[in-house]
């Protein structure tokens, strides 16, 4: 999917770089100017004007003391633990299907035992998962690193055993020939082939271990992260405080893709590149 | 949702045949089972938490005759259904718009890539305060999400139109509308298609999530909601995932199926290239 937002480049229409960064700021800039006018106008406390929403962010996680980068007690406590969680989610995730799935994708036959269990996990809608998880697990981080593992390992796994798949099977056969140790196999062969498609694995995972750490806070028995300071919110009727939530969670998942499409493309470059040469 | 397998696996000496892979895959499901049940059965984990596999799918079954639950079933499917055809009605329109007028395409893109990056799942609680729970507000959450996917892919499948046959048909003295309506459109729609498979995968996490967290009222969400609260209701949230996976599966399948008979010549085209 991001591909398809790249695809329609800032470039394409001739414009310099000024004109286009005008053409692409200025009608975000006009949608919050008109927000502001409109909300202060109406005075609806559903949507509050941004330059509110902005201020309750700041107050609430930005205006700390400077020994904590600025960062406030809430921020630490709520913010951080969400990140932690969704980063060790994402990790095992990751980590585990990128194993288990160039181990498997490597064998036809084995893969074909297990790809019908595969496909009705992955077709389960995750949010199922919570309940089901808080049922087998205890309330609180166990449960909530169980979510987010359980939808977002699919992704990486089924890449992963797609890409090793694959693998051309003349460098194979090369490896074979000279009697390459299977180790280097998977080092220098399968996992460099696999990896164009374990980052588009890993991007959709990124995307549900957001979408998993948030609905694992929602439900009642969390006592941490954005998702319960959301559902607290909620329960005293405290627009500003979700709409600031829901703000800071947009630009939470606009950074994490970015730093992720980075990575992949620095990656990446060096992939093609050492392929062109041969290496 | 999740990227395809691959379409296209080198076929060896060792490959499987269509029945072979289908023996296995048959196969591996049971050992799953048998192996869940003996866990369930020796008592090594406690059996109030994890219920043999042999109890869920006979729960499940129950279900399958019961219809209370056939309702919530009901009111999850429909509830998916009317937003989808919002979320397509409204996105696909606006992607050809933004699709072909560039300045437009431009603009809005920039706002599109602030809004897109927020989890659809946290604006479930702000929805719910301001329209209440029900049908309302679990139908605008599913029309918010859904609709990314099949915007996106539209403008996708705009910019891929051949632009050779556009010139002809203008040539033509065609006016813009019908070069939309007989080139850009027919030659988007498989795009189309596709981000119509990737909402309806999107729609069901929103309709299942909305009603989980709702926890009154009908749908399957709910009944899950409600038996993870009940004492003894581990095995009826398991009955109630295996229906819920179940949903998933049947639309996926049917999607996919649909596709491919639609747009044959497409995916000759592709193979052929």
């Amino acid at each position: 999917m991001r591909a398809v937002v790249r695809a329609g480049g800032r470039h394409r229409y001739g414009l310099g770089p000024v004109t286009a960064a005008l053409h692409r700021w200025a009608a975000p800039a006009v949608a919050v100017v008109c927000w502001e006018i409109g909300a202060r106008a109406e005075g609806s406390p559903y949507f509050p004007p941004p330059t509110r929403i902005v201020a309750r962010m700041y107050h609430l996680w930005f205006s700390g003391p400077v020994s904590h980068v600025f960062l406030t007690g809430d921020a630490t406590g709520n913010v951080l633990p969400s990140l932690a969680r969704m980063a060790a989610g994402l990790t095992i995730s990751v980590v585990a299907g990128v194993a288990i799935g160039l181990a498997l994708g490597r064998s036809e036959r084995v893969f074909a035992y297990l790809d019908p269990a595969f496909q009705f996990a992955r077709a389960i809608p995750p949010p199922t998962l919570v309940p089901v998880f808080i049922a087998l697990f205890e309330l609180g981080t166990q449960m909530q690193l169980a979510s987010i593992v359980f939808s977002a390992i699919w992704p990486v796994l089924l890449n992963a055993a797609d890409g090793a798949r694959s693998v051309d099977p003349l460098q194979m056969d090369t490896a074979r020939v000279f009697k390459l140790p299977a180790r280097d196999r998977v080092l220098s062969i399968i996992f460099p082939s696999a990896l164009p498609k374990i980052f588009a694995g890993v991007r959709l995972s990124l995307s549900l271990s957001l979408i998993l750490m948030v609905f694992s806070e929602l439900l009642p028995g969390t006592a941490n992260g954005i998702g319960f300071e959301l559902t607290d919110a909620q329960s005293r009727s405290d627009l500003p405080t979700m709409w600031a939530a829901i703000v800071l969670l947009g630009i939470l998942g606009y950074v994490l893709n970015s730093l992720l499409l980075a990575v992949e493309r620095r990656v990446l470059a060096w992939h093609r590149a050492s392929r062109a040469t041969g290496v | 949702m999740i990227a395809e397998s691959a379409t296209s696996r080198h076929a060896g000496p060792r490959a499987l045949t269509r029945t072979g892979r289908w023996v296995r895959g048959v196969a591996g499901l049971a050992i799953l089972a048998a192996a869940s049940e003996v866990v369930g059965r020796a008592g090594i984990v406690d059996r109030d938490f994890l219920p043999p596999a042999s109890a869920i799918v006979a729960r499940a079954a129950v279900l399958g005759g019961d219809t209370a639950f056939l309702s919530d079933l009901w009111t999850t499917i429909r509830s998916w259904a009317i937003g989808l055809a919002i979320a397509v009605g409204g996105a696909v329109p606006l992607g050809v718009l933004l699709g072909s007028v560039p300045v437009l395409n431009t603009a809005v893109r920039a706002i599109v890539e602030f809004l897109r990056p927020i989890p659809s799942v946290a604006l479930i609680p702000l929805v719910s305060l301001i329209l209440g729970t029900g049908t309302r507000t679990e139908v605008t959450l599913i029309v918010y999400a859904a609709a990314w996917p099949v915007l996106f892919n539209t403008i996708y499948g705009l910019q891929d139109v051949d632009p050779v046959a556009k010139e002809t048909v203008r040539a033509y003295g065609f006016s813009g509308f019908a070069v939309i309506r007989l080139v850009s459109l027919p030659s988007a729609a498989p795009f189309i298609a596709t981000g119509v498979r990737l909402a309806a995968a999107i729609a069901l996490i929103l309709a299942v999530g909305t009603e989980i967290l709702s926890g009154f009222g009908d749908g399957l969400g709910v009944f899950i909601a409600q038996a993870q609260q009940s004492v003894d209701g581990t095995t009826d949230v398991l009955a109630g995932t295996l229906w819920a996976g179940a949903l998933g599966l049947v639309i996926n399948l049917l999607l996919v199926r649909g596709e491919r008979r639609l747009f044959r010549w497409h995916f000759a085209r592709a193979e052929g290239r």
